[in-house]
């Protein structure tokens, strides 16, 4: 096994004969369209289909029965269904970034070049070297690998794991990102109604008739459903003709939407539905500017659920042999695509619906050899009818088991005596009743009922607003589901507030279903599948019923039964039959797995829709972006934000250079930095003081107008939450700034505050962080520089205008302004927010006015080297662990007042003076670099847990001192001054000596900023 | 019954006839001296090591429904050990090594797959971040590696390195983290237990709580009165239904979560991968299914099901980094309970009950802690004192402070 | 999930932000005392059932509402501004 390798071989790739030709399709008939033949390639292999075809329905045509190979025992597998429910026929479709593996060749329509290659096989889908794993079939029961493999314990992830792995998915993604894209959609109407066969018609047009917005969602890409695979007549007309008749009516009104190609995949909670639509897939690439697919959500006010229902296989020997499938099937084949499965067709049925094949072949030419009916007896009509085709009639007897190698050859049928014999057939359509979907009605926590009469389970109670209608709520008959389509489409709609409208009255022609299922034969000869996908065998489901696994759930999961890419869709119920058998249970005793969305499998990416690459997520830009980029400007992402972090220079070696040389400069001269990313909230009102005591932790009582001040908010648990600066504009107008990391959460939290905590506090507040743009101006000639731009008249002068005062200015001959005499850096320094259409003009001309002071801008690398400098906290450090006392900022907390955090913060654990408080550090070899995240040891102490002293939170190479500096969490820090500790870093090799210094690295006696 | 490759190779010849079941459908005795109220994998591991490390065997464990049938059986089978605050960090390496062993313990492959954790991040505060996680990893004995771009990109060349809105610029990564067959725990616990004695009684719901001075006596089930002298709940989800029966009031709210799975392929990732600026993370099961997930939904919720707008964002998330992935297609998705805690890290404690003990509070990580949380539970209840490992989980920690909140969001469970 | 809020009709519920249990009460003033507190911030009844709970319209009006809403279900029953139920309640009495 482990020579065995999964690419492509060269055999592999060989041409084959080409120059076949459709030797399975019948001379005329079906809806496909004969005038536009199509080229197709199947492992290689040239092929040729019409418009209209799946890619099953061609290689039927063209006689290729093996298709695919099983995931486990690599058994040859062919086509079961001609729907969404197959769980044999996948394969790769497309090649290179597009291909896409485990597709269904049943519901792939064809296009001129498509190109499929079947799955799970090598070195060929006729001879494959592993189904060798069938001999060992008998190793290979149900759960057999959590039972061995453990010796010795290291050989699981070096052999074992690396073998089932390969061995174990079936198509090979693409390796390539996804080249096409994808749409969303929303859409919302009176009415959805979920399928487009008899019922879904009959329910959109009683709905549309009365003027509800409808939409009607189909997974086919041609509506009708059943009547396009059956020889049906409604009213005076051919079903095929009701349901063109119907559609063109619908289409002619307004209100309603036909969305085809569609899978309603999911319904979720308050009349929410999820829906695909495959807008290209039908194509070889999608055209220039379309999507590939488009997800749909879709709000409703009712649903009617018209999906439909599901034939369901019979249990017996080799009954996953290519040329086996159910009678529907066989039927959609024959009438809709004109192609004959088998030229000697065998007929297992449990009821009087598969005898419907039996025409049907006829008519197409095939010859029905034999009928095989699980039932005692067979009505005498039905007995006639066979013998006029020349068909045997065995009834109650059962097949028992197939022959044939690659593709099916002969039956063994047991009589009802018991005796057994060879019939030759290359096909056996199985007809053992149907299960309505009841998938989607499933998806809210609802489970489905049993219905003693159609022997399946129905919908059980419903979501609220959903209706089901036809054979998706056990009404199989064409007549029923007519009927009650008309039924609960009107009602829908009168729901939604419309008057009902006339409604025809349409005949169809009679139709039996009568029905006894067989849910699996007394007597299998070989392996008989539950599940075809997963290779689970009836003997897999008695197995787990020995070893205790008997809630539906345990069975499900031991076996795999119903969790391949099917969903079970075929396998489900004769699991649970068989296990009701097992435990002496009836079938609905036993229960239900649950069914969880979605339907059929959604590619991830029309989920994602646009969000990807760069779009992923929004790109805010600041103010001054377009000037930044002129400047050559590195951009840095900051959530959403796209912030500069420096502005390199020709001749500057590296960042490093680059953001020292803004330090120097501001720190000597003038710099500029775009601050607009902090939040800002404007608040204003009688109260509005008193909300902002309440928020903040520190007193606001004295702030008198016309000046700013630092602000600290606390959570309601003692911890920082954020910190900023208030401004006071006005006596009852307050200006909030908050981080750029929190601009939404403060945000959300005053709001809370006020609308919840204290609703009579009278104050409105608002977010303005994206009306005003916000220039930092700094260093010693910021002040030179912003006269340059501040309006005559406005005295910024030093006693005019000192630290922390603020005030309202204009700006370039009359543009309001607010000017807040606030630093980060440690410098003299303003902040100046104009309105953002402003923006990048006061930019220019801040830049301008400081040319002659030698004005740099600065970026976000330069503007945290200063604030480290500082000693100033910021997000590594309020990092949500943090309190006040923390940060150093203990001191400056009101006493006096209620606040939010005032109580929680006082707990032990969060007043232990044990606990790491904010120092500085600097290297004790001024060479070594620092960096953040290191740990702090005692030095000689070994690292471990109970050592642990702390952690460095920010590093910064500081222009100002010559060396890196850091700043830090420390057990009892501002005790220990000149001490030195470890900082250990091993994740980067690094273990250097530290020593403990003041957090303020640069002017503490803050000299600078009050000139 | 041992499980080996001698006796699948016996039962081969035999037609898998001789099998039994891997453990008894007990019928509830009236008495016990412990019950376990929920047969998840935490309550089916605290059975097996109350009676392999305790020798106590008269343990009854309650399930509602069938074992396994929550959040054991719902997870995206991460396991791994790269917690960064002191309280976490010994009892999550407990939980690892335990995992370690833990086939050869129970005689039964859970399919334990060290494959590699890796956690990218977009920022030089993530990375600092992670440094300082990782660092602590390290003081404590425990693997941790920081990677640079280009050593994340040798592990998953496939990610978006050209065109990303967040560029990866590095990750960390615990190679001895991975994942294992979340069922094959619930039930390879199941059958260990059951080989000690252990009744495991299933379709068995409690109902009440019964209390004598202030002590628990037993419980009140669907299936009858149960005494017991002692009474372990271990209900993730469904915490706070249970201690309403004794009026108990906690710091958790029940939070949906969801986790999807993709058709099998043949291998496209062999490790697990967390994306650092969105939600997602995603790992490759051994049949073939990459099973992802993200976020949880938000809001309380008892439904195990979730919402659109999470899916989406997901996905989002997914495509963002691995582009791809556009083709593959969701197969299942699926909604888990959870006890969200209010500092996002669990509770194992007694209560102010005596005899009643709880094992609670998992967040979105219960499934890694385990075999911890069973280690350290059954030692609680056999000893009524914690175990060291566990020693932070303490249910007073709110009111002293001594919180444990690796991602320091404060007490709102739907932010952890 | 749909909420239908009162100033801006139904909305996906990706517009709004959820907190939680609106019944606890924050102990306001400078008496009030630890233990409250304590049990305000961290202890919640969390049924399953109905459920009156905090969210937040961030995406629309920026309104704190009170929605009563089935945990199992996700049936909601009300939705009204936080501000009118605050104001409504007692001083002391639950919300």
């Amino acid at each position: 096994m482990s020579t065995i390798t999964l690419r492509r071989s060269e055999a592999d790739s060989a041409p084959l004969p080409t120059g076949r030709h459709e030797a399975f399709r019948t001379a005329s008939g079906g809806l496909i369209d004969r005038r536009r033949p199509l080229e197709f390639r199947f492992d290689g292999t040239r092929l040729s289909g019409f418009e209209g075809d799946t890619l099953a329905s061609a290689l039927l045509a063209n006689g290729v029965r093996l298709v695919g190979r099983s995931f486990k025992y690599h058994r040859p597998r062919g086509i079961l269904s001609a729907g969404s429910e197959e769980p044999n026929a996948i394969v790769e479709l497309r090649s290179g970034a597009r291909r896409e593996p485990n597709t269904r060749a049943t519901v792939a329509e064809l296009y001129e070049g498509l190109e499929a290659r079947s799955q799970n096989r090598w070195p060929s889908l006729r001879y494959d070297a592993l189904a060798v794993n069938a001999l060992a079939a008998p190793i290979f029961a149900a759960g057999f690998y959590y039972k061995t493999f453990m010796w010795p314990a290291a050989f699981w992830e070096r052999l074992y794991e690396p073998l089932i792995r390969r061995a174990a998915g079936l198509g090979r993604a693409a390796e390539a990102p996804d080249p096409d894209t994808y749409d969303r959609a929303h859409a919302f109407c009176d009415v959805l109604v979920i399928g487009g066969g008899p019922a879904g018609l009959s329910a959109a047009l009683a709905a549309g008739r009365s003027g509800a917005r409808v939409i009607l969602v189909d997974e086919d890409h041609r509506l009708g459903g059943r009547l396009l695979a059956e020889r049906r007549a409604v009213g005076s007309r051919s079903g095929v003709d009701w349901a063109a008749a119907t559609i063109a009516e619908l289409e002619s009104m307004p209100e309603v939407r036909i969305l085809s190609r569609t899978t309603l995949f999911g319904v979720y909670d308050h009349g929410a539905y999820g829906a695909v639509e495959r807008v290209s897939d039908h194509l070889a690439v999608p055209p220039a500017h379309a999507p590939r697919q488009r997800l749909w959500r879709i709000t409703a006010r009712r649903a009617v659920l018209a999906a439909g229902a599901i034939e369901r296989p019979h249990i017996f020997g080799g009954n996953d042999r290519p040329g086996v499938m159910l009678a529907g099937a066989v039927r959609t084949y024959l009438n809709r695509y004109g192609v004959l499965p088998g030229r000697r067709v065998a007929i297992f049925t449990s009821g009087d619906d598969g005898w419907r094949t039996l025409a049907d072949v006829a008519a197409a030419g095939g010859q029905v050899v034999a009928v095989i009916d699980s039932r005692p007896s067979v009505s005498p009509a039905l007995r006639r009818e066979a013998e006029a085709a020349g068909a045997r009639v065995v009834s109650g007897g059962y097949v028992a088991g197939t022959k044939g190698s690659l593709a099916l050859k002969a039956i063994v049928v047991v009589d009802a005596d018991g005796s057994s014999e060879t019939i030759a057939c290359d096909c056996l359509a199985m007809a053992n009743g149907w299960n309505p979907i009841v998938h989607l009605d499933s998806h809210l926590s609802r489970r489905p009922a049993w219905d003693a009469a159609i022997h399946a389970f129905v919908p059980g109670t419903l979501p609220s607003g959903m209706v089901a209608a036809g054979a998706a709520g056990g009404r199989l008959t064409l007549a029923e589901c007519l009927e009650t389509g008309a039924q609960v489409g009107g009602e829908a709609a009168t729901a939604c507030g419309f008057a009902a409208a006339p409604r025809d009255t349409l005949g169809t022609d009679p139709e039996s279903i009568a029905h006894t299922p067989l849910w699996r034969v007394a007597k299998p000869k070989g392996k008989a599948f539950v599940d075809f996908q997963n290779d689970v065998a009836a003997a897999d489901v008695e197995l787990a019923h020995r070893e205790g696994f008997r809630a539906v759930e345990h069975l499900k999961r031991y076996t795999t039964l119903g969790m391949a890419t099917d969903q079970g869709k075929t396998s489900n119920l004769a699991g649970l039959s068989l296990m009701a058998e097992l435990t002496g249970q009836a079938i609905p005793s036993v229960g239900t797995t649950v069914f969880r969305p979605p339907f059929t499998p959604v590619a991830i990416g029309a989920f994602a829709g646009h969000h990807r690459g760069k779009d992923f997520r929004a790109i805010r830009q600041v103010p001054s972006h377009a000037w930044c980029e002129e400047q050559g400007a590195v951009f840095v992402e900051t959530g959403l934000w796209l912030r500069p972090a420096y502005f390199p220079k020709a001749g500057e070696a590296d960042w490093l250079e680059s953001v020292n040389r803004e330090v120097d400069t501001v720190r000597s001269r003038v710099g500029i930095c775009d601050v607009t990313t902090l939040g800002k909230i404007d608040i204003q009102g009688r109260d509005a003081l008193a909300l902002i005591e309440r928020v903040c932790a520190n007193p606001f009582g004295t702030l008198p107008v016309g000046k700013a001040r630092y602000a600290v908010l606390l959570r309601e648990d003692g911890f920082v939450l954020d910190d900023g600066t208030v401004a006071r504009m006005g006596e009852r107008h307050f200006v909030m700034t908050a981080s750029t990391a929190n601009a939404a959460k403060v945000m959300q939290h005053l709001e809370f505050c006020h609308q919840w905590l204290w609703p009579d506090l009278d104050v409105q507040m608002v977010s303005v962080s994206e009306q005003w743009a916000q220039y930092a101006v700094a260093g010693p000639r910021a002040r030179d520089t912003l006269r340059g731009v501040i309006d005559p008249g406005f005295d910024i002068g030093n006693e005019a205008f000192p630290f922390l005062a603020c005030a309202e200015v204009t700006v370039g001959g009359g543009i309001p302004a607010r000017l807040f005499r606030i630093s980060f850096s440690g410098e003299l320094a303003y902040e100046l927010a104009v309105p953002a259409a402003y923006g990048d003009a006061a930019w220019r001309a801040i830049m301008q006015a400081g040319s002659p002071h030698g004005i740099t801008a600065y970026g976000s690398e330069a503007l945290s080297v200063m604030r480290i400098e500082k000693g100033h906290a910021a997000g590594a450090e309020i990092n949500g662990q943090a309190t006040a006392r923390d940060l150093g900022l203990g001191g400056m907390l009101a006493k006096k007042k209620d606040y939010v955090g005032r109580l929680m913060k006082e707990r032990p654990a969060l007043t232990d003076p044990d606990r790491p408080i904010l120092v500085g550090f600097r290297p004790v070899d001024r060479a070594q670099r620092l960096r953040a995240g290191a740990h702090f040891l005692a030095l000689g102490a070994g690292p471990s847990l109970a050592a642990d002293e702390g952690f460095m939170t920010s590093v910064a190479h500081s222009p100002s001192l010559g060396h890196w500096i850091g700043l830090g969490l420390l057990r009892r820090g501002p005790e220990r001054h000149g001490e030195r500790v470890r900082a250990y870093d091993p994740v980067r090799d690094a273990d250097i000596e530290v020593e403990i210094c003041s957090p303020v690295f640069v002017d503490p006696k803050e000299e600078k900023l009050r000139v | 019954m041992h499980y080996s490759v001698f006796s699948v190779l016996g039962q081969a010849l035999r037609g898998q006839r001789g099998w039994k079941p891997q453990w008894r459908d007990a019928a509830p005795r009236t008495e016990y001296d412990v019950v376990i109220v929920g047969g998840g994998g935490h309550g089916l591991a605290t059975a097996y090591y109350l009676a392999k490390e305790h020798g106590l065997t008269n343990i009854a464990v309650l399930e509602r429904s069938h074992i396994g049938s929550g959040n054991v059986g719902r997870n995206t089978t991460i396991v791994r050990s790269n917690y960064g605050l002191p309280g976490n960090i010994p009892f999550y390496e407990q939980s690892m090594k335990l995992w370690e062993g833990l086939e050869q313990d129970i005689n039964y492959n859970a399919m334990v797959s060290q494959r590699g954790v890796l956690n990218l991040y977009h920022s030089d505060a993530q990375r600092d971040a992670y440094a300082r996680r990782g660092n602590a990893m390290r003081m404590a004995g425990i693997d941790a590696e920081l990677l640079d771009r280009e050593g994340v990109r040798a592990m998953v060349p496939f990610i978006d390195f050209e065109n990303a809105r967040f560029p990866v610029k590095g990750g960390l990564l615990q190679r001895r983290g991975g994942t294992v067959r979340h069922d094959a725990v619930a039930w390879g616990y199941a059958r260990a237990a059951d080989q000690r004695g252990v009744d495991i009684v299933q379709n068995c719901a409690v109902t009440g709580i019964r209390r004598e001075n202030g002590r628990v006596t037993g419980v009140e089930t669907s299936r009858g009165l149960i005494r017991a002298r002692k009474v372990a709940l271990s209900v993730a989800g469904s915490t706070s239904l249970l201690a309403a029966m004794v009026d108990m009031r906690l710091p958790i709210e029940s939070h949906v979560l969801q986790a999807f799975v993709s058709e099998g392929v043949k291998p496209l990732i062999d490790c697990v991968m967390t994306f650092g600026a969105g939600h997602f993370y995603v790992s490759q099961s051994d049949k073939g299914g990459l099973v992802f997930g993200g976020d949880i939904d938000g809001y309380n919720s008892y439904a195990q099901r979730g919402n659109l707008a999470t899916i989406e964002d997901v996905m989002e998330g997914g495509m963002a980094l691995w582009p791809g992935l556009g083709r593959l297609r969701l197969l299942r998705h699926w909604g888990g309970v959870m006890d969200m805690s209010m500092d996002g890290s669990p509770i194992i404690d007694r209560t102010g009950i005596d005899g009643l003990y709880l094992n609670a509070g998992w967040c979105y990580g219960g499934f890694k802690a385990t075999p911890a949380a069973g280690f350290c539970f059954a030692h609680l209840i056999a000893r009524d004192a914690p175990h060291p490992d566990a020693a932070a989980y303490r249910l007073d920690r709110f009111a002293t402070g001594h919180l444990i909140d690796e991602k320091g969001m404060g007490a709102q469970p739907n932010l952890h | 999930m749909r909420i239908r809020c009162p100033y801006c009709g139904e909305r996906d519920n990706g517009e709004f932000s959820y907190l939680g249990d609106a019944a606890p009460r924050r102990p306001d003033g400078l008496e009030a005392q630890a233990s409250a507190m304590h049990d305000y911030v961290y202890l919640r009844d969390n049924p399953a059932g109905e459920h009156r709970e905090l969210w937040y319209h961030g995406a629309g009006c920026r309104s704190w509402l009170v929605v009563t809403r089935d945990t199992r279900t996700h049936t909601i029953s009300d939705v009204s501004p936080a501000r009118d139920v605050a104001r409504s309640r007692r001083p002391g009495e639950a919300a």
